[in-house]
């Protein structure tokens, strides 16, 4: 009886992780072994500034990030600028400041901009509000090796345009293996040696779309590290109550049982 | 408290005599925390503690995520990023309440189906059966208004969803989803009142909850054999049960320490694989999302409703003998609560003499049937409504209305269960063995 309802509850729970038919679900999305995967992986704070200077330099035209924090640049954990840099990077964007009713050039206290063209989605959250993997038989059980795809997805998108266009009612649309679908608003953004990186690393597609989808995945997940040395804290701490209260049961339930205990 | 003789409360410091005159909170709390327990409880007798905690974090996390929270359609979303961003810890608190909700309702249907194995429901304890439905009711209620709140494409629609079920009542119903919502549609009046009952509702159930546990101290627990403690001295009695405290305080926080490492796993490491990944887009009026889906605990009934499509014969015919009023949407409807209803209804349907499930060896299978048709039941719900999965959604519901309206009453007559142990202790020795003298 108790084996059969945990293995139905287990089941219950594995069945459940993020259906099938969530977004991104037709698209072919590949799996990319990104660093802060798993309970022990954590953000490549390099890879993280080249994915800010993606964005920057391409993703921004379109798309803003109107929810993240400038100051956010300058965390342990993240990109983790340099705090000039990120005063630096905040003041090339001017704000309307209705006090001053005028522009000002922001502060790291402001946000990112929203986006420029209202098509565009915002990013802030787009690394979460995707999953790219939801196998097998819509269960969604593959997110507990894989995870749950979003920032796979980015890349996948990024790199899966085909080359083939179509026109339909004045918009053109642009083949693309990963969008659900399969055609997609959004014009190919990334051809590859689009952006130099300054520590000289690969330029091509698939690195500048890896480095921004990690990028991404920080900007919607900014707290991930802090997370999960929280857990391991908590796993930790209540791992050791654990035991100690199991050890204090046998102790206290073995003159009931009749059998003796011995530490 | 209980019919179970006991000793009772002495107050020995003077000032515990002064506060028994005037006050018996001593009183209460000492003969509620050394209750005799029946002492052959196992491993399924703990998830009482797990909820009764769960109701304890959510409230706690919920009031502080309240401070920070915003109830409007045009901030709400943004606040739950400024806790997930600005506010200290706020990222581990929602975090913990997003998937506290999760093990909350984990809990809840491992304890009802534990309840139902063991027959928990059965005379005397109907009233524990019935205030438990209740609590489940309004923690359906509570956590669908909660995952309104972030103000998600998911929240938006699932609440015009589940709303809308309202609006399929005949005559009345469109009056009273617009009542509902503050409106013609889900907007900010929609918000605001969630937002207040989602706060209210939790304090309704912790009173609720006294009352069940009120009732099962009243009539005494249920124990595995399902054969009462014996009653009619103290010695005898003691003979069949150990004390609450510390006996099975100590057994059910270790197992909820156990659980609590899982959860604070899943807290930090992968905190939002239970959620859908629809509700980290902005709630957008506009655009409706490809496949509307529930949080995974409604998923079950959420295939109930979806199941009884215009095409299905008892549909067509409760349609035609009910001149249309009640259509395969209102039909959808009444299934689906239904379904809560006739487990509401248990005792009284279930019409073997025998409490526990153990001992009917037939009833076993028709029970392992049952748990296996909710798992598939939750997997058809969160599955697109057409072929395969409607048909399987079909036969599913199908079965959980037949367990509990044909199975139940008829098994009870033609099933011949075996003949469970005279006492709790003959039990407790041949699986734990004899207390030391």
């Amino acid at each position: 009886m108790l084996k059969k309802l945990s293995i139905a509850a287990v089941a219950a729970l594995s069945l459940t992780g993020s259906y099938a038919v969530a977004a991104g679900g037709e698209g072919h999305v590949h799996d990319v072994d990104f660093s802060f995967e798993g309970p022990f992986g954590k953000f490549d704070q390099n890879q993280l500034q080249r994915g800010l200077q993606v964005y920057t330099e391409v993703c921004s035209a379109c798309h803003g990030l109107r929810y993240v924090p400038l100051r956010t640049l300058a965390d342990e954990g993240g990109p983790h600028l340099p705090k000039d840099q990120v005063r630096a990077y905040a003041a090339q964007m001017d704000i309307f400041d209705a006090e001053l009713d005028d522009d000002r050039p922001r502060a790291p206290t402001d946000y990112f901009p929203e986006s420029g063209v209202a098509e565009a989605p915002d990013l802030s959250l787009m690394a979460k509000a995707r999953a790219g993997f939801h196998g097998p038989a819509g269960t969604g059980i593959n997110q507990f090796i894989k995870g749950m795809g979003g920032p796979e997805y980015i890349a996948s998108l990024l790199t899966g345009y085909t080359g083939e266009e179509k026109e339909e009612a004045g918009t053109t649309f642009y083949e693309n293996t990963a969008y659900p679908g399969g055609w997609i608003a959004m014009a190919p953004p990334l051809y590859g040696e689009d952006v130099d990186f300054a520590d000289g690393h690969s330029n091509s597609i698939h690195h500048e779309a890896e480095d921004v989808a990690a990028f991404l995945m920080w900007a919607a997940e900014p707290k991930m590290m802090a997370r999960k040395q929280a857990g391991f804290v908590g796993v930790l701490f209540l791992s050791v109550l654990t035991v100690l209260l199991y050890l204090t049961n046998k102790k206290l339930w073995a003159p009931i049982k009749g059998r003796k205990f011995e530490v | 408290m209980s019919g179970i003789p006991h000793d009772h409360y002495e107050p020995k410091s003077g000032f515990e005599k002064w506060l028994h005159k005037r006050l018996n909170v001593v009183g209460l709390l000492y003969d509620t925390l050394t209750i005799p327990t029946p002492k052959n409880l196992n491993w399924m007798w703990i998830w009482g503690i797990v909820l009764a905690f769960c109701l304890a974090l959510q409230i706690v996390t919920g009031i502080v995520l309240v401070m920070h929270y915003t109830p409007h359609v045009d901030q709400a979303f943004a606040s739950i990023e400024h806790i997930m961003r600005n506010v200290n810890g706020g990222h581990m608190l929602r975090y913990m309440h997003m998937n506290g909700a999760s093990l909350f309702f984990l809990a809840v249907y491992i304890h009802i189906f534990r309840g139902l194995f063991y027959g928990s429901y059965k005379a005397p304890r109907e009233v524990t059966w019935i205030i438990g439905m209740i609590i489940y009711l309004l923690m359906m209620a509570t956590g669908f208004m909660g995952y309104v709140l972030p103000w998600g494409q998911m929240s938006f629609w699932g609440a015009t969803v589940i709303t809308g079920l309202f609006g399929a009542i005949p005559f009345i119903g469109e009056s009273l989803q617009t009542w509902l919502l503050g409106g013609p549609a889900v907007d900010n009046a929609t918000l605001t009142r969630f937002f207040s009952l989602h706060y209210l509702m939790p304090f309704v159930i912790a009173g609720l909850v006294i009352m069940h546990i009120w009732a099962f101290h009243t009539t005494g627990n249920n124990n595995p054999t399902g054969v009462e403690v014996r009653r009619d001295s103290k010695e005898e009695a003691e003979k069949d049960t150990l004390p609450f405290w510390p006996y099975f305080v100590i057994k059910d926080l270790f197992a909820l320490a156990l659980i609590l490492v899982v959860f604070f796993a899943i807290v930090g490491f992968m905190p939002n694989y239970l959620g859908h990944p629809d509700n980290y887009i902005e709630a957008n009026p506009l655009a409706t999302p490809a496949h509307i889906v529930p949080e995974w605990y409604f998923l079950p009934f959420y295939a109930i409703l979806r199941a009884f499509t215009a095409d299905v014969w008892i549909v067509m015919f409760t349609s035609w003998i009910t001149g249309g009023i009640i259509d395969a949407k209102f039909f959808g409807v009444l299934a689906m609560f239904g379904a809560i209803i006739v487990m509401a209804l248990v005792p009284w349907l279930d019409t073997s003499r025998v409490r526990s499930g153990r001992f009917r060896p037939q009833f076993k299978w028709w029970f392992y049937l049952l748990v296996i048709d909710f798992v598939v039941l939750m997997w058809c719900g969160a599955m697109p409504a057409e072929p395969p999965y409607s048909t399987i959604s079909l036969i599913g519901s199908a079965y959980w209305f037949a367990y509990f309206l044909i199975i139940l009453p008829v098994l009870g007559v033609i099933e011949k269960p075996e003949s469970p142990p005279a006492t709790i202790e003959e039990d407790f020795e041949v699986h734990y063995g004899k207390p030391a003298e």
